[in-house]
């Protein structure tokens, strides 16, 4: 008997949870569908009556969300390829050599994961303008590369169970280092990068204070900040909002369905850096 | 292992063996010089095996260097200064900045509006660990709840932002249900009202963030032997029992790093407040002041910005440095 009423009490807290987090998405893609007169006469929770796409039509060309998106996508591909690259290396050198400093190093990374990035903003301004990338798409690039400590964590503990005899045979064969780091050790490191290209992917695309703080120029808008000036020219216009909300969440949502796997196992990985 | 296909020590903790092996690890240096081939009569081969660590990490420790400890380094020096960020000359003010953001509430209240984040990661962490530990048994669309309270964590904060302002907006969302439920009285300037200001956008934090919590303590709970629960159930166990001796012991450690990493995420609460209201009717947080002074308001304040990064960036290494008392790295094992 309780074992049912407790069966049924779980079920309902379930859905009650699954309704919270649904709803206010479920009310903006029946926004996003509704033609400007309907949104105006009709209360949220009425289903659109003409499913228009004209919004979306709106939201993409009218908010430059076109340009954001080939933007957020370069400096996606470039940070998050850098990132892997950067972070391999770093992690080999730190676990497969012993030199003058190494503990210095080890300890620079160790250190610099502490002090959280929103906080130097006042200062890495400075930085990134005396470098000249200042409203280019480089300081976006250059910050996801310069700060990207949780990659190299995760590369350490992942280049520590690669068997160092592999190198060793490897050079005994008359491979270089830059050979055996290249053709053996990177190729074994999938698992180690699959989870920071998830990790780096997914915060790259939603940033939005670097971009923000960096690159203000509106011909160099990503998709955060597209979406974030629609504040201005389409002020109260919900229904267009909505649809430009949605254009930014559905790649995700695509992304997540196809590789539901991967990403729990990438975020349980990295969170806890 | 639990969940993931990942090596079985949080990355963290990773990084502390490694400083420990130092010893090991020099050992291991020696006998790959031996192995390396041999060295020539010039010995240009032994120099070139010596310089092949510093030209892997130059790359990284160089962008170290310059994006991280150069600004943190400068951000100090700054904060004894009034420079406003433009100008050839500043003057050094001493504590001048410090003195400032301590001696009254007009610099420092923005500090009371973290508490609404901080109590808000209580509720966060609470339904984090309901929802972890029941779909941890056999539950029906266990995925699909599963995928359905993670999802938040993964959409962009600009997108949150602007789907809380819609389900909060006067005659929205959240309106519209109250008055279906015949709870009209509730409603207010959801938004706009100061008192409730706050609560609203911490709701919207638990929002987004739940789902990652949940997903840690739901692979947590996972690693634990099943075999455990099968012997207290022989004992005559029921499941409240089994939470209590078996679960919680089990991700306590998970569970309070979680908390820390809350506590000092709800001092540097940025994007939801600044996206939804712009820090407007006191939902002003410390680090939409602190980019305010530096970024927006003419003349820039930068000796002043920098001097509030500063204390900021002290309270957060405080907090992790409790976490570190806390909860030794070998306890967190979450892959």
């Amino acid at each position: 008997m309780t074992r049912t009423l407790l069966g049924t009490a779980k079920y309902v807290s379930l859905v009650v949870a699954s309704v919270v987090t649904l709803l206010p998405l479920v009310v903006l893609v029946m926004a996003s569908l509704k033609t400007r007169e309907e949104f105006q006469t009709t209360g949220p929770f009425t289903l659109p009556t003409t499913f228009t796409l004209e919004n979306y039509a709106t939201a993409f060309t009218g908010g430059r969300m076109a340009l954001g998106f080939v933007n957020t996508m370069l400096v996606l591909g470039v940070s998050v390829a850098g990132a892997v690259v950067v972070g391999a290396m770093t992690a080999y050198a730190i676990d497969r050599f012993e030199f003058r400093g190494r503990r210095l190093v080890l300890g620079l990374f160790l250190v610099a994961v502490l002090v959280p990035g929103v906080t130097t903003q006042v200062a890495t301004f400075q930085i990134v303008n005396g470098l000249g990338v200042y409203n280019t798409l480089w300081a976006p690039i250059l910050l996801f590369l310069g700060t990207d400590i949780v990659s190299i964590y995760i590369f350490l503990q992942f280049v520590r169970s690669v068997p160092k005899e592999l190198d060793e045979a490897a050079m005994l064969e008359g491979a270089n280092r830059l050979t055996v780091f290249w053709r053996i050790v990177f190729p074994l490191l999938k698992p180690a990068i699959a989870t920071v290209v998830i990790i780096k992917g997914f915060a790259v695309y939603n940033d939005f204070y670097i971009p923000f703080l960096y690159m203000p120029s509106r011909d160099l808008p990503v998709l955060s900040t597209s979406l974030f000036r629609f504040t201005g020219p389409f002020g109260a216009q919900w229904e267009v909002i909505a649809a430009g909300v949605i254009i930014v969440i559905l790649p995700t949502l695509v992304i997540f369905l196809a590789l539901q796997r991967y990403i729990y196992n990438g975020f349980t990985s990295g969170a806890t850096k | 292992m639990g969940i993931t296909t990942g090596p079985p020590a949080g990355p963290a903790s990773g990084v502390r063996q490694a400083l420990r092996r130092g010893r090991a690890g020099s050992r291991v240096g020696t006998r790959a010089a031996r192995t390396a081939p041999r060295v020539g009569p010039d010995g240009r081969r032994r120099r070139r095996v010596e310089l092949t660590p510093y030209l892997f990490l130059l790359v990284p420790v160089g962008l170290l260097v310059t994006f991280t400890y150069v600004p943190v380094m400068n951000m100090v020096g700054y904060s004894f200064t009034d420079w406003n960020g433009i100008s050839k000359d500043r003057d050094v003010v001493g504590l001048a900045n410090y003195a400032r953001i301590f001696g009254g509430p007009e610099y420092f209240e923005v500090f009371f509006v973290s508490l609404y984040y901080f109590a808000a990661s209580f509720v966060q962490m609470g339904l984090a660990l309901y929802f972890a530990t029941v779909l941890s048994f056999s539950t029906r669309f266990r995925n699909l709840f599963k995928g359905i309270l993670f999802f938040p964590y993964l959409i962009n904060g600009v997108a949150i932002g602007f789907t809380f302002l819609y389900f909060f907006r006067p005659g929205g969302t959240l309106d519209t249900t109250l008055a279906a439920l015949g709870l009209e009285a509730l409603t207010t300037q959801w938004l706009g009202n100061p008192d409730v200001i706050n609560v609203s956008l911490a709701g919207t934090s638990v929002w987004r963030y739940t789902g990652l919590n949940f997903v840690l303590f739901l692979g947590a709970i996972q690693s634990i032997n099943p075999h455990l629960y099968e012997a207290a159930e022989l004992d005559g166990a029921n499941r409240w029992d089994q939470f209590r001796w078996i679960i919680l012991p089990s991700i306590k450690p998970v569970v309070t790093l979680s908390f820390i990493l809350a506590v000092s995420g709800s001092l540097a609460v940025f994007e939801i407040p600044y996206v939804m209201t712009g820090g407007a009717n006191g939902s002003e947080t410390f680090v939409i002041q602190t980019i305010g002074l530096a970024f927006e308001m003419r003349p820039r304040r930068v000796g002043l910005a920098s001097a509030m990064a500063v204390v900021l960036l002290l309270f957060v290494l405080l907090i992790t440095w409790i976490q570190r008392k806390v909860v030794p790295d070998e306890k967190v094992n979450l892959t």
